[in-house]
């Protein structure tokens, strides 16, 4: 017998323009759990889909126990034995859990469905592994944890020995990858192995036994976790040591810039209000983080802000004037700037040039528009200056389409035309999501920047290390409500994940919710 | 007041049919929008039978039924081509298949009738006597064979969407087919089963409406809206066979006013004009479905084509 479950040896896998895996191997051993490393657009997915039958490499060859498979399609995986969380989780939301777990792989009794046996099943591995479910709630009903934790299921319920977990944790608070951690150890004990695909370095140090790093596409090592420090498999993911730090000055605050008093917006999901009478100020030369799991009513709260949605009740006030019923356009011009969630969406028109994406804001000024017609020189000038400015690598520079740039350089071009307007409010909704580290580290420069240079900063964000590092002040959203204000030098990322999951909030009714929140969790 | 609930049932039983068609194409993730269409060919399948057969007279029933089920069936075998492998845009599929129905039909029995006298160049078929054989005396009530399949046909559905290993996979294809296709489901061949299961009933309901009343029917005409009027249905049944089943008694009612206001002396004592009995189906749907549409809970996937490269 082979000591690995798994190997993959020599993998390329190309498409039309580029080498999405060059070279690759992986071997995982029975019963440990195996970190793969990389960046975004590093090859993960693409292994990880050869792997899972999605994709046929051109070149390589993967073994099963020592023996040679062809892994054709996601059946041929689930066959062998190979089973995957997808980050994207694939539930159908309007079943039950019960039904998630056994699509595909039902039991009949004669023409109907037979469930009895399958839900003792289900029963037995969530005791077993402790992945509490309940078996008749609705996907769309449960919390995301409980989510994963039917995916796990799922895998289980059809005897897989190989789980793949891909960036499992991107979804859920500080407590839940905890109770993740302790249950891929368990399913390890058991004897299953775990490839666990993640570029957070402190969970692949914490629960992996060996790590293999991919940079580029390309094979770059596999490690010994206990051997290995942050530092090192940044260098290696990364290829040059990194910076995590955000250099910043202590802050010193001015005048209130922003001031929201008892905003709610209604939800488009549900009756309940999306946003439920937030208040909160924005000063001058701080940066203040909106905090909170994705769905809480950020979303809504910053296009209630900008006023993508109208406002069911409350003020906004900008540099002391009533900006509530004002247009979009008379708030950017009353000094505004807005980084939005959904650069696609919201951010670009992908369709046109760079250049005129750069002008979008304010292309009706004087100096771009004269007697209605819009003044191509200029425009070429000023998307050039901001170009060199800003570093935006594109293929045509200036009327190269925004589709065809990479994330991290479209991402540029929108933070370039948001802060070149001279904002005194400059709103950041996830401005890295998506972002490899060096994109993330000139964002971030570029907020601290604007924060000492006297704007006020709003930032929304999920990633809870970006959260601690770059804000002044952080306030937990939580279903809707502003839950809690804390000081990023004085509080902890666990503390931040107790208000985040609802289970704490700064009233004295704190122990009531914490029942609460821990009933809805069963 | 007998004359309309048994024109309520009848109206009912084809609405009813012909939306539980709807329902299976849309749970499978496809939009059949063309069910206009496949009823027209359905009651063309059924009608061809009635008028080239000649056998006994329930072997002819069964016939007839099989042929307007399988003109059906062929019929939204174009939908599926067209949506499910060249992922065409299944509105635009669905109104072509609509004006095709009518028109095509037309022509075949023009042409049909024709060949059989150069000097008959109308579009109609006359089954005076093939119609009796649907006939059955039931507990006093003169009824239709069909609306008895229709009946047997509302409680297979049931059990086939929500007891079935079929229901189950049908469903997850038409809520999350990617969700689907990860777990081994062949996300094509269970919308090709939903497509053709919307022809089967589509086509059925074509066949029944033609045999309400009448002993001859004009194709040029189609069927009167009653496709998009199933749809209405099916929507605000929210895809679930039983309540579809409600909704289409509901509109059942609604629509045999027109053909019974008559016999109520405080409705003809209202003197409005009989269109205004004939339009009320129609404005009844345009408000319930302005009213409802909001809160309806739509297949998630339908509409969109199933690519597999999407992740």
């Amino acid at each position: 017998m082979s000591e690995y479950a798994i190997e993959m040896l020599h993998i390329t896998k190309r498409f039309p323009g580029i080498i999405a895996n060059d070279d690759v191997t992986l071997q995982l051993r029975k019963g440990e759990i195996h970190a793969l490393l990389g960046e975004n657009g590093a090859g993960k997915s693409t292994l990880m889909s050869v792997l899972f039958g999605l994709y046929q490499a051109e070149e390589g060859e993967i073994r099963k126990d020592g023996k040679v498979v062809h892994i054709t399609s996601p059946n041929v995986a689930n066959d062998l034995g190979i089973g995957m969380v997808h980050q994207h989780f694939k539930l159908v939301e309007c079943f039950t859990v019960l039904d998630n777990i056994i699509l595909g792989v039902e039991t009949t009794k004669g023409p109907f469905l037979e469930k009895t046996e399958a839900r003792k099943k289900v029963m037995a591995l969530s005791e077993k592994y402790g992945l509490q479910v309940d078996p008749d709630a609705k996907i769309e009903d449960i919390t995301v944890g409980m989510q994963q934790r039917t995916e796990i299921l799922k895998m289980l319920y059809r005897d897989n020995e190989i789980l793949i977990f891909d960036e499992p944790t991107a979804v859920l608070t500080p407590q839940e990858i905890e109770e993740l951690m302790v249950i891929m150890k368990n399913l390890a004990a058991e004897g299953k192995s775990i490839l666990f695909i993640s570029h957070k370095l402190n969970e692949i140090l914490e629960v992996s036994d060996r790590c293999t790093v991919l940079r580029k596409g390309k094979y770059i090592g596999t490690v010994d976790t206990k051997d290995s420090t942050a530092e090192s498999l940044s260098a290696m993911m990364v290829g040059r040591s990194v910076n995590f730090h955000v250099e910043k000055q202590p802050c010193h605050p001015g005048d209130t810039v922003l001031s929201v008093r008892n905003m709610s917006v209604a939800s488009k999901a549900h009756k309940k209000m999306a946003v439920n009478n937030v208040s909160l100020d924005v000063r001058a030369g701080e940066i203040v983080c909106i905090a909170g799991i994705d769905g809480n009513g950020q979303t809504e709260f910053v296009y209630g802000l900008s006023g993508l949605e109208p406002l069911a009740s409350g003020t906004i006030m900008l540099n002391g004037k009533d900006i509530t019923r004002s247009s979009i356009r008379q708030k950017s011009i009353g000094g505004m700037s807005h980084i939005p969630e959904d650069r696609h969406k919201h951010g670009l028109v992908l369709d046109y040039s760079l250049e005129d994406n750069i002008i979008l804001q304010n292309y009706f000024e004087p100096r771009f528009t004269k007697h209605g017609f819009l003044q191509r020189r200029a425009i070429r000038e000023y998307a050039e200056k901001l170009i060199e400015q800003y570093d935006v690598r594109s293929g045509q520079g200036p009327i190269t389409a925004a589709r065809a740039m990479s994330g991290g350089n479209q991402q540029k071009a929108i933070v370039a035309r948001e802060i070149d307007r001279g904002p005194e409010l400059l709103i950041a909704v996830q401005p890295t999501r998506g972002l490899d580290v060096g994109a993330i580290e000139y964002i971030h420069k570029q907020i601290v920047a604007q924060r000492d240079a006297g704007k006020a900063v709003l930032l929304v964000s999920l990633e809870l290390d970006e959260v601690m590092d770059v804000s002044d002040r952080i306030l937990v959203m939580y279903e809707g409500e502003i839950v809690g204000e804390f000081d990023p030098k004085t509080t902890t990322v666990e503390e931040l994940g107790l208000y985040m999951a609802g289970a704490k909030r700064a009233t004295e009714e704190s122990d009531l919710y914490l029942a609460g929140a821990k009933r809805k969790e069963m | 007041m007998t004359t309309l609930i048994s024109y309520t049932i009848f109206f009912a039983s084809v609405l009813m049919l012909v939306a539980l068609g709807g329902c299976f194409s849309e749970h499978s993730g496809v939009i059949n929008l063309g069910l206009e269409g496949v009823m027209v060919f359905g009651a063309l399948g059924g009608a061809l039978g009635m008028r080239y057969a000649d056998l006994p007279p329930f072997v002819m029933v069964v016939c007839c039924v099989l042929m307007a089920v399988l003109f059906g069936m062929l019929y939204s075998l174009l939908l599926a081509v067209a949506a499910i492998n060249f992922k065409a845009d299944q509105t635009l599929v669905g109104t072509a298949m609509n004006l095709l129905g009518t028109a095509a039909a037309t022509v075949i029995v023009k042409a049909l009738n024709m060949a059989a006298d150069p000097n008959n160049t109308s579009s109609e078929i006359v089954y005076v006597v093939p119609k009796k054989f649907f006939m059955v005396n039931f507990m006093g009530f003169e009824i239709s064979y069909l609306m008895l399949l229709a009946v047997v046909l509302l409680v297979i559905s049931y059990l086939v969407l929500y007891r079935t290993r079929f229901g189950l996979r049908l469903q997850a294809c038409g809520e999350h087919p990617q969700a689907a296709a990860s777990v081994g489901i062949n996300v094509f061949r269970m919308r090709y089963a939903g497509v053709l299961i919307s022809g089967f009933l589509g086509g059925l309901g074509g066949l029944m409406y033609i045999l309400g009343g009448v002993s001859q029917w004009k194709f040029e005409v189609g069927v009167a809206g009653f496709g998009f009027l199933s749809l209405a249905v099916m929507i605000f049944g929210q895809w679930k066979p039983l309540r579809i089943a409600a909704v289409a008694l509901l509109f059942g009612l609604f629509r045999s006013l027109s053909n019974t206001y008559n016999g109520f002396p405080f409705l003809v004592e209202l003197n409005l004009p009989g269109s205004v009995y004939n339009m009320l189906p129609y404005i009844v749907s345009l408000v319930v479905l302005a009213l409802t549409s909001k809160n309806s809970h739509a297949p998630k996937a339908e509409g969109i084509p199933y690519d597999k490269g999407m992740r």
